[in-house]
């Protein structure tokens, strides 16, 4: 065996703490390594060239890259050197900064000691790796998109507009997501009315579209590029092959519950369309609160009215199952409940409310017709005060990150509240104002000359009631002085949250979420559309919250990765399944038990175990399993291992 | 468990721990430590594995009769499993393996189980810290006190 070790400095990365000669020294003497050679980084071209030349000139038959993790530069050095021949399996990474020198910056020694074990460990790994080819296996070319705001909306047209089917599945009763809630939209002040309800309707029109409404993803199995989906599909008590979308059940409907689409501004009935412009606009009783639902019988008034003959109250939720050959994730955000907030008398106060609600009350199709009222008594609010950062940047209370779109809609609710109360006053309280995008900080320019707002710098310490009044007490940092306002409507801009359910819907995917529940993406700054299970994407505010503007330009993003991967017919799978030694099984079926994927059968005619590549996903439980090491893992053997924790665990 | 292992004049104890990660959870919770640069004692020694439930009982005892003085397995939380249920599977086999390791003499504290997800950097850190800790608490591995009788 002819082994190639390369130690990357990556700059002063693994250079400034660990002891490059040192390294190379000690690999050099450990058997089978031939060459040894650093260079400062390794991932650059003249790195990857060195890598290939020696290759050739050593006629090296293994190498091991000694630089950052294998999920950052794996891929890069297989295909380096499979340029020049030599099989991509035949090539290991040994992680000495993230494992070595970044953790024990303060000891060297130590670190240095511990990337020489680990680059031998992997040495004695690659001597034993076999060549391998790529399995190739066949694709459905379909996608699923789950959630359907804009980003769903957005990445379900890119992909079908390609000529690929989509399914996309959506939980509540519309399509439309929080966008459809906005009044206006920053920093053009276009209505969400003009410009998502068209995407909405082509979304419904669509051939290549199957828009599931009110489903849920409820089961995932399968891998990248055969997916296999369960789709619960919820009762909606309607017909909506009849229902045409009337109203005139709601109309009559005697049940009255707080509208979520208005976010408690409003009330809707029992059975409701979520908004005029709903798509699929058509009508759903809410099980939790029909009189006919809740108490089986009476009522029915729905039924007796619906001139379609719509309404089954015997409705049963139905499972579906579609095949897709890869997913993508869309399920946006949410905000902060402000009742959490109890310093600022959220929950308390009818007049302190989240700016989700303050848009609804600005929206001109909203519950007000967009005549700017305040909850508790109707009266038009002559001074408001927006609270930035309610819930954001504060570690040490609730979430450490700034929630990115608050400075911008704060700005622009202060201007439409300036248009629909021109004798109002806005101040507003901010740490910072963040304007970073195109036409953002002119945007922000605008608001402060026509909205005549009075930006305060400071936090709001709290706000309570006195005398009937809303007395905001904060701090004007640039003046070092209190300020008391007394306000007649408190808007605060609550921090952006993961959906509800994110975590769960993460567990069925098999994704990760990060610390707060944002979807983890495969490298933040490379990989920001992809998870870690090839196949599945995130497009929009479910990876962390973003604008409009950036979720859109994300969620095709999303599309083109999922339009990539489905380009071909068949894609190229991990060849790291497990064999069987036919001369050692005995047919005990042990494996047969510890696989999760029924991938392994006991021959009946020969009595030894046999694999379906095509099911095997390579986790490894049967070698685990195994009494005789007759089953095994592709390169991951017994053998290597057994020769690495040699190596590991001696002192 | 010895209360106090480093006794005058004599070098400190460096214990050598070898950690099987899982590379879908833990591998990456341990990238993510360094990334940030997180500081944690260089004894714990890693392999990348596919799946914690790819651990077979023998690869935990050859660590130990190799002289390891401590184990660590680092598997996704129960219910995050990347190939569903395989740390359930290493859950249930680090039970069988405590058992084998009181019978050779080994205290069973030496072997660790730990769920650690890619975020969870943080995690991994304390764990290095206070993982390394114990084991050097509780001294060498007896076993290799045994091979140089």
């Amino acid at each position: 065996m002819r082994v190639g070790v390369f130690v990357c400095h990556c700059g002063r990365n693994i250079a400034g703490t660990l002891n490059i000669e040192k390294i190379k020294e000690e690999v050099a003497k450990h058997s089978g390594v031939v060459h040894v050679e650093d260079y400062i980084f390794m991932c650059s071209d003249p790195g990857q060239k060195l890598i290939r030349d020696r290759i050739k000139e050593k006629n090296l038959d293994a190498v091991v890259v000694s630089a950052c993790s294998p999920s950052l530069h794996e891929k890069t050095f297989r295909n380096n050197a499979a340029s020049v021949g030599l099989n991509p399996y035949k090539v290991e990474i040994a992680n000495i900064r993230e494992w070595a020198s970044w953790p024990h910056e303060g000891k060297p020694e130590e670190a240095t000691e511990k990337a020489i074990k680990i680059i031998k460990a992997t040495v004695e790994k690659v001597k034993s790796n076999i060549p391998l080819e790529p399995l190739s296996v066949p694709v459905t070319r379909k996608v699923l998109v789950i959630g359907g705001g804009i980003a769903g909306i957005q990445a379900s047209l890119d992909i079908a507009n390609a000529g690929l089917e989509v399914y996309l599945v959506e939980k509540k009763p519309s399509i439309g997501g929080k966008m459809a809630q906005f009044s206006e939209t920053f920093p053009t002040l276009d209505c969400p009315q003009c410009i998502e309800t068209p995407k909405m309707t082509e979304v419904a029109n669509h051939p290549n579209i199957h828009l599931y409404a009110y489903s849920e993803v409820v089961d995932v199995s399968g891998f990248v590029g055969n997916f296999k989906v369960k789709v619960k599909r919820k009762a909606t008590y309607v017909d909506w092959n009849k229902c045409t979308g009337c109203s005139e059940c709601a109309k009559v409907c005697p049940v009255k519950v707080s509208s979520e689409y208005d976010v408690g501004v409003s009330q809707r009935k029992a059975i409701y369309i979520m908004f005029p412009q709903a798509v699929p606009n058509k009508a759903t009783i809410d099980p939790e609160h029909c009189l006919r639902l809740v108490y089986g019988k009476g009522c029915g008034l729905c039924a007796k009215t619906c001139p379609a003959g719509a309404i089954n109250f015997e409705q049963k939720e139905k499972i579906e199952e579609i095949d897709v050959g890869a997913i993508i994730v869309a399920t946006g955000f949410d905000v902060m409940d402000p009742s959490l907030l109890t310093e600022y008398g959220g929950g308390k106060y009818k007049d302190v409310i989240s700016a989700l609600q303050f848009e609804r009350i600005l929206a001109p199709s909203g519950p007000t017709g967009g005549k700017v009222v305040r909850p508790s008594d109707g009266k038009e609010p002559k001074t408001v005060v927006f609270v930035q950062c309610a819930g954001s940047r504060d570690p040490e209370h609730y979430m450490p990150y700034c929630s990115k779109v608050c400075c911008m809609y704060t700005a622009k609710q202060a201007l439409l509240y300036k248009h629909a109360v021109p004798n109002g006053h806005a101040y507003v309280f901010y740490i910072d104002v963040r304007t970073d995008g195109k036409g953002y900080e002119e945007f922000y320019e605008r608001v402060l000359r026509e909205a005549e707002a009075t930006y305060l710098r400071g936090k709001v310490a709290e706000i309570y009631k006195e005398d009937g009044k809303l007395k905001v007490l904060g701090v004007d940092t640039l003046t070092g002085k209190g300020v008391e306002i007394n306000a007649d409507l408190v808007v605060l801009a609550t921090a952006a949250v993961p959906s509800e359910g994110i975590k769960e819907l993460a567990k069925v995917l098999r994704i990760q979420t990060d610390e707060y529940g944002w979807l983890k993406e495969a490298h933040l700054k490379l990989r920001p559309l992809e998870t870690a299970t090839s196949g599945i994407f995130i497009a929009g505010a479910a990876q962390f919250i973003r604008d409009i503007t950036d979720t859109v330009s994300h969620a095709s993003g999303a599309a083109a990765k999922a339009l990539s991967l489905l380009s071909r017919n068949r894609i190229e799978r991990e060849p790291l399944v497990a064999e069987v030694n036919e001369e050692i099984c005995s047919g005990c079926g042990n494996c047969v038990e510890a696989c999760t994927y029924q991938a392994i059968k006991i021959d009946p005619e020969t009595n030894i175990a046999k694999i379906n590549t095509a099911l095997c996903e390579g986790c490894g439980a049967c070698q685990a399993s195994c009494p005789s090491a007759a089953i095994q893992l592709t390169n991951s053997y017994k053998k290597q291992l057994f020769e690495m924790i040699s190596i590991l665990a001696k002192e | 468990m010895a209360e106090k292992s480093v006794e005058e004049g004599k070098e400190k104890f460096e214990p050598v721990i070898v950690g099987f990660f899982c590379r879908w959870c833990t591998s990456e919770a341990a990238d993510l430590a360094g990334t940030i640069r997180l500081q944690y004692p260089p004894n714990i020694r890693p392999i990348r594995v596919m799946c914690s439930g790819f651990i077979d009982p023998i690869y935990v005892l050859k660590a130990f009769l190799e002289g390891a003085d401590g184990v660590l397995i680092g598997g996704c939380h129960l219910g995050e499993c990347h190939y569903i249920n395989g740390n359930y599977k290493a859950q249930t086999r680090v039970k069988v393996i405590k058992e084998v390791m009181k019978s050779l003499g080994l205290e069973e504290e030496r072997l660790r189980l730990e769920w650690i997800s890619t975020s969870e950097g943080l995690k991994f850190a304390e764990v290095a810290n206070e993982f390394t800790e114990q084991i050097r608490r509780m001294g060498p591995n007896p076993l290799k006190k045994l091979k140089r009788e």
